[in-house]
């Protein structure tokens, strides 16, 4: 049985075409799922059992997220990428952008 | 705000202003590879690790004991599984970094080829080598990879654990018989040279140290990583009851530091390079571990691949 199932799924001899999983946990009610690392598995739901095991050995987290890497589309990494240029010139987006007198309570 | 240059120019500039350099940035290849070399082996540290401890799991005094230990192995493997997420960032490949490992083309750190002969050895494995391991690893939070930084972070919140419950399991043997303090003593005179290597060569034979300090990776040298952990353990030593076996050991007020002798270096490059007590016994286990796993692997790729052609299915 054992040498049939390698002989059927050669690849899994090291794991190596296990997809990978990026790893997003809630801390506790009230908080945003965060990117907490990844890990390998063969689907899904093993993906989830093992984020368990892996990332949230301490109460960490009571909720788990995981998606593929490749699944994911990202914006380039450089810090002066033109793609938020659109908002670098917008100061009058922030309050402190407007002068009120010093004496109009509560603003 | 507006920066003009290219990418090694700005590679610089986040170094310089210690901000974290993230996954996607551009970085010198020097950097890269030193990354993935040091994260590697500290990953490889972690999982080979697992075995000097493991050795006591069926043998454990009580099941408290076990309990605890069994925690702290499955750290350990956790501790090795953040790492090698880091580096898969930097373009390593798992499956790769298991065959170095196995194959002996990538290290791991020298104290896991001594052997663990009594169950005292457990305790002064949490006690002086993850004692070591935090000294090395807390400046590591800061490192200027962000996500071997934002690893190092978690691993150290469960190092805690790690050292206290070993001096706990000390302190409770030198409250114990003359036959369990001297087991103690026994564990400290083997494990307390090969703990002040851990932190590498002395700073004139570190060739690294530099580069690695320049661009953010380490923190500290050698040396001064060495003097901290000493100076941090003596006086536990002394609330524990042991002698650290060490005539040169003493207290320099001019310092303020305490002054100490100089392991043998010899053995430590002996032992790095392969002729320690159990190097061979390490490899040769994590290989049979990685090869007895295989049809796991295989039955796991099976219930993927079933499941994914049922979809929809109860299983």
């Amino acid at each position: 049985m054992t040498d049939s199932l390698i002989t059927a799924f050669p690849d899994a001899e090291v794991g190596a075409d296990w997809p990978l999983y990026e790893v997003f946990v809630r801390g506790k009610r009230g908080l945003n799922h965060v990117h907490v690392g990844s890990l390998h598995a063969a689907d899904e739901e093993m993906a989830l059992r093992r984020a368990r095991d892996v990332y949230t050995r301490r109460n960490e987290g009571v909720s788990i997220w995981v998606v593929r890497s490749s699944d994911i589309v990202a914006s380039s990494p450089a810090e002066k990428d033109p793609f938020f240029a659109p908002n670098g010139d917008k100061v009058y987006r922030h309050p402190s952008f407007y002068r009120i007198p010093d004496n109009v309570p509560n603003m | 705000m507006t920066r003009s240059g290219g990418p090694a120019e700005e590679f610089q500039t986040i170094i310089a202003d210690g901000l974290r350099v993230e996954p996607r940035d551009w970085m010198p290849e020097g950097y890269r590879k030193t990354l993935i070399r040091q994260i590697a082996q500290h990953a490889h540290s972690e999982i080979i690790g697992m075995q000097p401890e493991g050795n006591w799991l069926t043998r454990a005094p009580s099941l408290r004991r076990k309990a605890i230990l069994m925690a702290k192995v499955q750290d350990e493997a956790g501790h090795g599984l953040y790492l090698y997420s880091a580096a898969e960032t930097l373009g390593a490949d798992r499956a790769d970094l298991t065959a170095k490992l196995v194959g002996g083309r990538q290290k791991y750190s020298s104290i896991f080829n001594y052997p663990t002969l009594t169950y005292a050895d457990v305790g002064v494995i949490g006690w002086l080598v993850d004692g070591a391991a935090i000294c090395n690893q807390v400046p590591l939070c800061r490192s200027s990879y962000g996500p071997y930084a934002r690893a190092m972070i978690r691993v150290c919140k469960e190092e805690s654990f790690h050292q206290r419950q070993g001096y706990e399991l000390l302190a409770t043997m030198m409250s114990g018989t003359d036959a369990q303090r001297a087991m103690v003593q026994d564990a400290v005179d083997r494990w307390w040279w090969p703990t002040l290597m851990m932190f590498g060569p002395p700073d004139a034979d570190s060739p690294n140290t530099e580069q690695s300090m320049a661009w953010g990776i380490k923190r500290h040298t050698n040396d001064e990583l060495r003097q901290r952990f000493v100076d941090m353990i003596v006086p536990q030593a002394e609330v524990l009851g042991v002698t650290l076996p060490d005539p040169q050991l003493r207290w320099n007020d001019e310092r303020g530091a305490h002054d100490f002798g100089t392991p043998d270096w010899a053995e430590f490059a002996d032992v790095v390079n392969g002729h320690g007590p159990c190097n061979a016994e390490r490899i040769a286990k994590r290989k049979r571990a990685h090869d007895n796993g295989a049809w796991v692997r295989a039955a796991a790729a099976a219930f993927a691949a079933k499941a994914a052609s049922s979809d929809g299915q109860s299983r």
